[in-house]
Parts: C-alpha cells; structure tokens; sequence
C-alpha cells in the first residue's frame, strides 16, 4: 500500500539519549533514536508501557520531566523552514513555540485541565498568551467555533461549564480544542483515546483525521494499540526498550513486519476480526532500563537470537525505501 | 455445555446517589437475565458505567442484589448465609482488574496463596510443596515462594492472584478485566494460560472485558451490555460476524482493527454522543436517542430479549 509522499520535514530527532536519574540508579529511557517526521503525516510511535513513546514525545517539545534529562542528541524543528534545534532553545524561546507551533494532547483530559476554572477560560487562556486574539471577547466567540469543530454538544453552552461537568469524551474534546486553539503545525497526541470507550474513540481518531486533512497539521501520536496505528498513520515506529526497532509506512509494518519484536507483538493482539485458535506470547517480560540487556535489547525473548545479538547491538538499517530495522538477521 | 451453571434472572441492582426529598438512583444493574453453562466462558462487554463489574460482583454475592435471582448449582445464592455461604465462596472466585491492589503487599506469596485455605479450615500435608506445584500452574517456580508482590510484575502479580484462586479448586471464576492493565505481549500469555486451565479443570469463566478482540478470543458466547440492560447474547463468532443490535454493530465498527487495509475498507457506523447517564436513563430502548433507525415506538417502550435465531438473543424493536 503506498500513501501519499511527505518530503519535507517538520521535526528531525537526531542520536537523541534520555536519562532519568533515579534514587535506584540511571534509567536509560532512550537511547540512540533518530528520526524524522514530515509536514502533513501522521507519524505514529507504538510500544508497551515503559519503552520511551511518552518520553520521546515529551523531549520533541523539551519538557522531559525531572528526574529526566536529555543527555545528548539533538531536535530540530523546522520553523518555517529555518531549523531550529529544540535543546538548545531558552526557556523563553520554547514558550514561544510551545502551545502555539507544537501543541500537545495528554492521555488523561482531566489532569490536564484545570477544575477551577471553565473549559472556555482555559481555552482562550493559551491564545491570550501566544497574542493570537485581541482581547477575551474575541477569544471566547472563537472558543465557541473551536468547540463546535470539535463536535461538542451545545458549545455556547459548554464554555461555562467546569472541567467535572463535562464527560471523559467532551473533556478531551475541550484538551482537543485548547492543543488546536492557536493551529499549531505539530499536534503531539499521547495515547489521546486510551481513557476513552471505543464508541468515543471513534469519533475522536475520525475528527484528528479531519483535522490533518482540513488544516494540513502534522500528527504525532503515540499510541500502544496496534488497531489505532493501522487505523490513524501513514508511518509507524516500533519501540522496544527505548530504541526504534523498526520504522516503515503502515502496510508494511503489518504486511511484511522485519524485527522479531514486531512480528511477535502482531501475533499476540487477539483481532476481533478472526477467530482465533491461540494466540502465541511473546514469553518473557520487559526488561529493566536501569540494567538494559547487553547487545539487543530484545534478545532475552527473541526466539531467533544468536551470540552476535548478546553482545553488540545491531545498527538500524534500511532493508528497502523507507524501511528501517534494527535487527542482526537483517543488517548484513 | 450441558446445564446452567449460574442461573441469572431479572437481576437489579440499584445505588443510591444523592437526592434530598426523592430519593435518586443509579440503576447500575437494570433487569438482566441469562444462563452460564458448566464449563463455558461466557463474555460479558460493554463500555464503562454499563454495569458488566457490577453484574459480576452480584453474581458472586460480594454486593446484595435490589432484586432478582441468582442460581449457583441451583441454589439460590443471593439467600445463603454462614455456612452454606462459605462454601458457595470456595466453589466461585473473583480475578480483579487491578494486580497491584489486590494482593497485600506485606504478605509473601507463600502466605497469599495458603490464606484462603487457612480461612476455609483446609489442611494441607506439605504446604511449601501445594503451594509450589500451584505456582508451576500458573508459570511461576520455588524461587518466587517467599518473595513480596512489589517485587513482581503486572502479569506475575496476575499469575500469583490466579494461584490463589486455583488453591481452593474452584468451579466458577469471574475474571473482571484480568489482562487490561497489562502490555499486549504479557496479556497473550496471561490468556493462553486461563484457556490451559479452564480445559485442565473444567472450570466455568464469566469473563468481563471491553476489549472486543480478548472477548472473541476467549469466549464461547458473550453478551453485550449497555446502560444496565443486556442487548445482545450469542456465541462469539455468530455476534462478530452476524451483529444484529444496532449498538452491537456500532460497537464492532468503532473497534480498530489491525490491519491497515481492512481497517480503511470496513463500515463506519458512527455513533453520535456519548452514553447517557444510569441515573435518569431514557425511557424505552436505552439506546435510542444514539440509534440510527430508532422509530416511534423504540422511544416509548423497552425492548425485551428475544431468541431471533437458534442461540441469538436480542433486544431490538427491529426484529
């Protein structure tokens, strides 16, 4: 399957490592990760709990929390074309761009707005801040739009009510509408629908489909649903222990999945589409990222590892146009 | 699957919520009624505040029913006390969602697993090798014997939960979410291994999920529920393939699948809004202010549970 082409890029991660320092030692979130994404695609990052997706996502904007640091490694993002890189930027300068250029959807909606204040504050909040509106007259009637963009029932209404009078669904809908409120080029999403029931979820992945088609923004979602990815993405990067595994358009990734990790994590999603006789586990657990495992990071569960795969770790290489795997059976 | 097992019929179960001169309720539980065969899992899923926990709960007596009945081995169960309620307690079980509050963490696993006995005045001859053997059940071995919960995993906090269950050798369990806090590659094992032991001993499972693939996978009928009422029961492949409620097929058709080319060629049922509040639900079909071909008449009065084909049972003005 091939999609449309992205040329021109919008963020490039460049050998990025992200430690946090813990009281129980270094954990060593990310390592050795490059990556581009593109102006107009939807870029998704999929992995189980732990592998660095969120971490990742939060170091594009640099707001990797404490105890957490960017050790070395490099963002750009091109801003208008200029690049930019976000490591270096000044607290100053990342306000600038955060909220209005890169703006960013959390898992949870309500621990990401405020309950003291209305949803339709907390909107116009972030445009009075970036001086994208005049005044807060102005910032509420487009509040009103930007809600009703969103689907929310009764907007006019809506704007006047508190964070705990409004559902699960609308509450995103209202964090939806504060990340769009000054149109950013670069929506973050982490795991947006994950705390939302499937009916819901729908609506959601339909109306940020809309929004990358009718606002030409780039989408960035992390997500650990093999479902959502093959639903919501033109590429994909696998994570595995804080490293991209591989990294492909979607139909290859599910049609002709390379990495171990990647087959096995396919083989082991029961789809609700086939009827299944056994599903086969990946056996083992993840491993710990204060005592990574030497070489391969996957090698303990890998049903295909050698004596190379225990001591060096394999490099991410290209086994055809756009598809990259970090795997010893595929880099000679 | 010869006879019922657990015998559900016009179960309620209604919570108070507040109300200062009328009293208002949450009817988390609104008239339900199905059977549970001897050695079927039968799956139980809908979205959250549908009242699937609740339904499980009721079943085993851990909460007391507003009305209805409960039929164990057709006893009912919702009247038994003392003696002949502990042994309903050690014949069904609960499997909670959440592996890290439901084990005490300052109990070692040894003493997690030999508690239930201990309460059940069961005596074993070698304890250290009863529990160990338990232990080789459910994938874990002797080193785990003496160590605490906080040392353990998600899914090895599951496997202990399941080898304390297993002690008592249990008829029936209800596994309420077992996998859903748990990564897709642990939750292939945890499910392999409840199917390995529900063939080795026979058990019965009342599993509740709202992920609609580990539903399919592992059940031989599942019901659908939506805002306390069962909607839809048949056996899993018949609902996947041949929906008939129409929240079913909404249900089915909002469920990413993973498969690019299937998931970009399947139907869009999109339904609007979310579910309405238990406490005021709407009155006839709860599900017709969402429902695309609601008529007239589904506004009105409730739809009763209908056998439209051998085994297919839905409630829908439609059929």
């Amino acid at each position: 399957m091939s999609g449309p082409v992205f040329r021109e890029p919008i963020i490039e991660v460049k050998d990025l490592y992200v430690y946090f320092y813990t009281y129980a030692g270094i954990v060593k979130a990310i390592e050795d990760m490059s990556f581009t994404i593109y102006k107009g695609e939807k870029f998704c990052m999929v992995g189980e709990t732990g592998c660095g997706k969120s971490v990742t996502s939060r170091a594009l904007a640099n707001i990797v929390p404490s105890p957490g640091r960017i050790v070395k490694g490099k963002v750009i993002y091109y801003r208008d074309g200029k690049p930019v890189n976000m490591v270096e930027l000044s607290e100053k300068q990342l306000r600038e761009i955060r909220g209005k250029e890169i703006a960013y959807i959390v898992q949870d909606p309500s621990s990401a707005l405020d309950p003291l204040y209305t949803i339709g504050y907390q909107i116009v909040e972030t445009m009075i801040d970036h001086n994208t509106v005049r005044d807060w007259k102005e910032g509420y009637k487009r509040a009103v739009e930007l809600l009703r963009e969103v689907l929310m029932p009764d907007p006019e209404k809506r704007i006047r009510n508190y964070p705990h009078e409004l559902s699960g669904g609308q509450r995103q809908r209202a964090v939806i509408s504060i990340g769009l409120s000054n149109m950013p080029r670069l929506l973050i999403a982490d795991e947006p629908t994950s705390s939302l029931d499937v009916t819901v979820q729908a609506q959601l992945l339909e109306l940020l489909r809309k929004l990358v088609r009718e606002h030409g923004l780039t989408l960035f979602l992390i997500t650990h649903d093999m479902g959502v990815v093959a639903e919501m993405c033109d590429r994909v990067a696998v994570l595995y222990a804080g490293n991209i595994v591989e990294l492909a358009p979607v139909g290859e990734i599910f049609k002709n999945p390379k990495h171990p990790y990647t087959m096995g994590l396919l083989r082991a999603v029961p789809n609700p589409q086939a009827d299944i006789e056994k599903l086969e586990p990946i056996p083992g657990t993840i491993p710990n990222l204060i005592f990574p495992p030497p070489g391969c990071r996957f090698h303990p569960r890998c049903p295909f590892a050698r004596d190379v795969c225990k001591r060096e770790k394999p490099p991410l290489v290209e086994v055809s146009p756009g598809h990259y795997v970090r795997c010893w059976l595929h880099a000679q | 699957m010869s006879q019922p097992l657990v015998h559900v019929e016009g179960l309620k179960k209604y919570f108070p919520a507040g109300g200062f001169l009328k009293k208002v309720w949450v009817k988390a539980v609104d008239g339900i009624s199905f059977d549970i065969y001897e050695g079927e899992t039968l799956g139980l899923v809908g979205e959250s505040g549908c009242g699937k926990t609740t339904t499980g709960r009721l079943i085993l007596k851990l909460i007391k029913p507003t009305a209805g009945k409960v039929l164990f081995a057709g006893k009912d169960i919702t009247k038994l006390r003392g003696k002949a309620l502990k042994a309903f307690r050690r014949e069904a079980n609960i499997v909670f969602q959440d592996p890290y509050t439901s084990l005490d963490p300052r109990q070692t696993v040894f003493n997690i697993i030999m508690e239930p006995l201990k309460t059940h005045g069961i005596k074993v001859d070698d304890p250290e090798g009863f529990v160990t053997k338990l232990l080789y059940e459910v994938g874990l071995n002797e080193t785990h014997l003496y160590r605490y919960p906080h040392e353990f995993s998600g899914g090895q906090r599951q496997r202990i939960a399941i080898a304390r269950i297993l002690a008592l050798r249990p008829k029936f369990i209800v596994l309420d979410e077992p996998t859903s806090a748990l990564d897709v590659s642990v939750q292939a094992q945890i499910l392999n291994m409840l199917k390995d032991l529900q063939k080795k001993y026979g058990l019965t499972y009342l599993f509740i999920s709202h992920n609609l693939g580990v539903v399919r996978y592992m059940s031989n009928r599942i019901a659908v529920m939506y805002l306390g009422k069962i909607v839809e029961i048949a056996p899993a492949k018949t609902l996947f393939e041949n929906p008939l409620h129409p929240y079913t097929k909404a249900l089915l058709a909002s469920i990413p699948v993973p498969d690019p080319e299937a998931a970009r060629a399947k139907p869009k049922i999109q339904v609007v809004g979310e579910p309405p509040s238990p406490i005021n639900p709407p009155p006839g079909c709860r599900f017709a202010p969402r429902c695309p071909y609601a008529k007239d008449i589904c506004h009105q009065k409730e739809p009763k549970l209908k056998e439209v084909e051998h085994n297919h049972f839905v409630a829908c003005w439609l059929y």
